[in-house]
């Protein structure tokens, strides 16, 4: 027997770690011995199946064809590629033109694929305004008859490399923002911020909101179009870097990003070739919507996890995102299947007039900001939006750090200030969610229930455990070849 | 010399650009320095300074430059290298003694304290071999104090353990003392020269207090769990190596093993190891009558003996049969408070003097399983037959350990008492009503109890059980009798319960408190004797 490993530890001091009795960990803590308390709950939530995935994967992971894989290797090499992602603006198209697969006929929502039946009324309501938009239809009624009549088909924007806030409809003549991840060349797009209040993305479709589109289409965007192309690509990494450390977390508050958005075109915008008042009306929309920087910042997250999925054996997690009926999750190596739960409802703080029994379900693509270790995962960057999570700094920075649990790496370019300048939690590990049961923390809007009111709320939301706890039997299956 | 770095895509923020421009100006031998993002105004100041070596068209605000004026290449090298390193440098939280801090995982706990060397694991038993496996996978020593682990589940984990040279103490682990630190229900008793392996409960505990009392102190308590030396299959795994590990360990000069009756094979191999660690030795086998001394192992009658046998071995005595020679001498002289059997008959007589002709019967309660047993072992011997929970013959098992029959020694740490409630020593409650109900037996002619202190247990175990001791003496005394109570305290000075006062509040109350469990287990015989006219 070799003994060496106890000489060592009968010559140097205990440092304990107690898993379990708290007690324990005082105790220690009192005789002077340095103690870390864990604070254990049953893993998967005592769920025995999931329980033996994560002992399978633990035990080995093997390729298709029968070579040995290393989990390991594989999520540092997904976190790797998230980290040197160099997410960057290159300009503004149409959604027909430059979305992979765009058509006439499709109309690109939020979340995981949904059918018609099953959408809930948020959906439905950008849907029909989509439709309205599109001139497919001529009202809400007859929208609602070609929506379900099989003519037009519905997908999720993840399938088409975009990303959409709230109910994330695209429609084919909608402009939309391009990002390139310049060191991938990977491509995401998104549509441009609509403002709060009554919007299309929180199921809105009145004639305002109509109307605001189309001016979006045919004047803001030509201008925004024609200020980038004078300014040149914008590198949305170090804005995204810079407006955490200007109380943005890039989900719930984008007050500081929408602010340098701003400074960043005006000077391209006043030398265009437009009416002044035009350039007014524009540079004052901008100025009035604090989220503006949103779709920016989730199309930004798009492209870099995409770079990470697909990696063979990677329990990392590529994609977050809910349709209002669901929420789902992919891995990375487990691409193109999603894993879903039923969508969470909102806890959270509710605009004057209206309360939780007006909230829609958990819906939109913006937890792709979580995906990508901002968001929620960098609540201790945004203190002025500490409400959300309990009221104090310390419950922000308790959010964050909690992150760190279930994250694969730390970012190299995101950091808190509060948090002495740590990288934000980044690279989401499936297994460490389902084994210690930390769900990720996800900042949120909440749509008003009914088709064509709009934003009622913000909050946090709980994803469904069990699509994680899917994921990684799904994973187990695929990899782990003794179960 | 002046020497310009880039890093692109790098975006910090001023305050930390001029803080790191600063500590790199105060190095000895760097004249100027710039640390800023490649901002235009940035250049066009650079360029001013004469930093015009290098083409900046290709920068953006984006990146970050330094740039460093040095006595020579070698100081403006080192003043970049610390540039960049100063950006991305931490400063290291100091947790010493700040507090326990809490994390999700183990993982994270690890990167909490990465020179974490023991995991103690009390999870529910379903779930606690997972993660004493985990903690064995990443390099740590195990206690894992929980039980209803399977025997097939300890194989594994011990044979991990070994395998990978770690110390795996448990399941069912509910004392060690490791590096002088109590773990889990321990004591806290002084360092010294004596190494003991124990199955690890009340057995570990009493044999460290009076060690700490006789004036030696433990290098090293090590807890193997209850199966360990028992169980065939078990084989000793953990003692084994336990034993080689304080062999080689130099500040354990003496070493000790208390065990509860090993399997045949494992106490050879047991008996054998100890002999080849070339360093004396005391064995001792609860129930199992003592084997015969060798120059170098004594085998102990009882826990206080192994005590004193390897206390003895500890400071001045070279061999069995000096140490023997020691005890002999010392019986009665008290220089180890260890009362004379003509003390503790005299005792007896007085604490029997007052009985009515209706009290018979001993009742030990206990809270410790192995001081159960170790009074278990002696009475029944004694007194002709004890009933019992812990029976080891199936006759003498209380079909209802809820009640007493004849001489009776219960341990109510058994499972049947404890469901759904906390172990007794955690809280005494329920030896409390014991205590009430056998004041109300007109048949009870003595009360025996442990009272077990350190870390762990009861804030105040003496205090909780005061009142149905007062009760029960008041209940003999209105039915024309009397009831001696006697106890012993396991503890020492250090614990946190202050042993002293714990003593004064027994004795307060009447009770007679012995200085170990085998000495309060005898006047109670002797009292039970007396009672029952066999003297």
């Amino acid at each position: 027997m070799n003994v060496n490993a106890v000489e060592k530890l009968f010559t140097s001091e205990l440092r304990a770690i107690n898993i379990g009795l708290e007690s324990f960990a005082k105790n220690l803590s009192a005789e002077g011995a340095k103690t870390v308390q864990v604070d254990w709950r049953p893993p998967a939530g005592g769920d025995l199946k999931t329980i033996a995935a994560l002992d399978a994967i633990a035990a080995g992971i093997f390729g298709r064809d029968g070579k040995p894989l290393d989990a390991e290797a594989a999520n540092a090499e997904a976190a790797r590629r998230i980290l040197a992602a160099k997410p960057t603006v290159v300009g503004i198209g149409t959604a027909l033109d430059v979305v992979p697969g765009m058509a006439r006929d499709l109309i690109l929502h939020a979340g995981p694929p949904v059918a018609w039946k099953d959408m809930c009324g948020p959906l439905r309501g950008a849907i029909i305004g989509g439709l309205l938009y599109e001139g497919l239809a001529s009202d809400a009624g007859e929208a609602e008859t070609l929506a379900a009549s099989g003519k037009i088909r519905f997908e999720p924007c993840h399938h088409h490399d975009a990303v959409g806030p709230m109910a994330g409809v695209m429609t084919a003549s909608m402009p939309v923002w391009i990002l390139e991840n310049k060191g991938f060349g990977n491509r995401a797009y998104c549509t441009l911020n609509e403002g709060l209040g009554k919007v299309l993305r929180y199921g809105a479709y009145s004639a305002e909101v109509l109307q605001r589109l189309a001016w979006m289409r045919d004047e803001l965007a030509p201008m925004l179009s024609a200020a980038i192309a004078l300014r040149g690509p914008i590198d949305m990494k170090s804005l995204i870097a810079q407006v955490l450390q200007m109380g943005d977390e890039g989900h719930n508050r984008n007050r500081a990003g929408t602010s340098i958005v701003i400074r960043e075109l005006a000077p391209h915008l006043v030398m265009l070739d437009w009416p002044r008042e035009k350039i007014a009306k524009a540079l004052a929309f901008l100025n009035g919507n604090d989220h503006f920087f949103l779709n920016l910042t989730m199309p930004s997250a798009k492209c870099t996890v995409d770079a990470a999925a697909g990696i063979e054996g990677s329990t990392i997690i590529t994609t977050m995102a809910r349709n209002g009926t669901e929420f789902g999750i992919k891995l990375s190596g487990l691409p193109g299947r999603w894993f879903t739960g039923p969508a969470g409802v909102v806890e959270g703080l509710y605009l004057p007039g209206y309360g939780p029994s007006d909230a829609a379900r958990d819906i939109g693509d913006s937890v792709i900001t979580e995906t990508s270790g901002i968001g929620g995962f960098a609540m201790a960057a945004a203190p002025a939006i500490v409400k959300f999570v309990g009221g104090s700094p310390q419950d922000a920075l308790n959010v964050t750090l909690r992150m760190y649990e279930i994250c694969q790496t730390e970012n190299d370019a995101y950091q808190i200030p509060a948090l002495d300048f740590r990288g934000t939690p980044t690279a989401i590990d499936v297994r460490k969610v389902v084994e210690t049961g930390i769900l990720p923390a996800i900042n949120t809007g909440i749509a008003h229930r009914n088709p064509g009111i709009g934003m009622v709320g913000a909050g946090l939301v709980k994803p469904p455990e069990c699509a994680f706890r899917d994921a990684v039997v799904a994973f187990a299956k695929e990899y782990a070849h003794n179960t | 010399m002046k020497q310009i770095a880039v890093r692109k895509d790098s975006y910090y923020d001023s305050v930390f650009l001029m803080l790191s421009a600063r500590a790199l100006k105060s190095l000895a031998g760097v004249s100027e320095a710039v640390v800023a993002m490649a901002t235009p105004m940035n250049l066009e100041l650079l360029a001013g300074m004469g930093f015009a070596s290098r083409d900046f068209a290709d920068l953006t605000p984006g990146d970050l430059i330094v740039a460093v004026e040095a006595q020579d290449g070698s100081t403006s090298e080192a003043a970049i290298k610390e540039a960049f390193e100063s950006l991305t440098r931490r400063k290291k939280t100091d947790s010493s003694g700040a507090g326990i801090q809490s994390s999700g995982s183990l993982q994270s706990a690890q990167k909490i304290d990465p020179d974490a060397n023991m995991a103690i694991i009390s999870v529910p038993g379903a779930y606690a071999a997972r993660e004493a496996r985990k903690a064995l996978d990443a390099g740590l020593h195990v206690m894992l104090f929980s039980d209803n682990v399977s025997l097939e589940e300890e194989i594994s984990l011990k044979t991990l353990a070994v395998s990978k040279g770690l110390l795996m103490m448990g399941p069912d682990c509910g004392t060690a003392i490791i590096n002088g630190k109590p773990l889990c229900f321990a004591n806290v008793v002084r360092k010294g020269p004596i190494g003991i392996v124990a199955a690890a409960g009340t057995g570990l505990q009493e044999v460290s207090c009076l060690i700490d009392r006789y004036g030696s102190g433990i290098s090293q308590g090590i807890g193997t769990g209850g199966r360990d030396m028992k169980n065939a299959a078990v084989g000793g795994m953990t003692s084994l190596f336990a034993i080689e590990a304080l062999a080689a360990d130099p500040a354990t000069k003496v070493m000790l093993v208390v065990s509860k009756p090993p399997a045949p094979d494992v106490a050879a191999k047991v008996i054998a190891a100890l002999r080849a660690s070339g360093k004396p030795a005391v064995a001792h086998f609860l129930g199992l009558p003592p084997g015969t001394d060798e120059p170098h192992l004594a085998y102990a009658h009882d826990l206080e003996e192994a005590a004193l046998l390897a206390t003895l071995f500890a400071t001045t005595v070279l061999d069995s049969t000096a140490a023997r020679k020691l005890i002999a001498e010392d019986s009665g002289n008290d220089r180890y408070n260890r009362p004379s059997r003509a003390t503790i008959e005299r005792l007896a007589i007085q604490e029997s003097a007052k009985l009515s002709s209706a009290q018979k019967y001993l009742r030990g309660l206990y809270t410790g399983g192995t001081l159960t047993d170790e009074t278990l072992f002696l009475a029944h011997a004694s007194l002709g037959g004890v009933w019992s929970n812990n029976h080891t013959d199936k006759n003498w098992l209380l079909s209802d350990p809820k009640k007493s029959l004849g001489h009776t020694v219960i341990d109510l740490g058994d499972d049947i008492f404890t469901v759904g409630k906390p172990h007794p020593m955690i809280d005494p409650a329920a030896r409390a009503e014991r205590i009430s109900l056998e004041g109300r037996d007109e048949t009870c002619a003595v009360i025996l109890i442990d009272v077990v202190l350190g870390y762990g247990s009861h804030p105040d175990p003496a205090g909780a059980c005061l009142q149905a001791i007062a009760g029960a003496k008041a209940a003999a005394r209105a039915r024309g009798g009397y009831m001696p109570v006697v106890a012993s305290v396991t503890g020492t000075a250090g614990d946190p319960q202050d042993f002293e006062a714990q003593v004064a509040k027994l004795e307060a109350e009447g009770v007679v408190v012995m200085p170990s469990n085998y000495r309060a287990a005898l006047l109670a015989i002797e009292i039970a004797e007396l009672a029952g006219g066999k003297r």
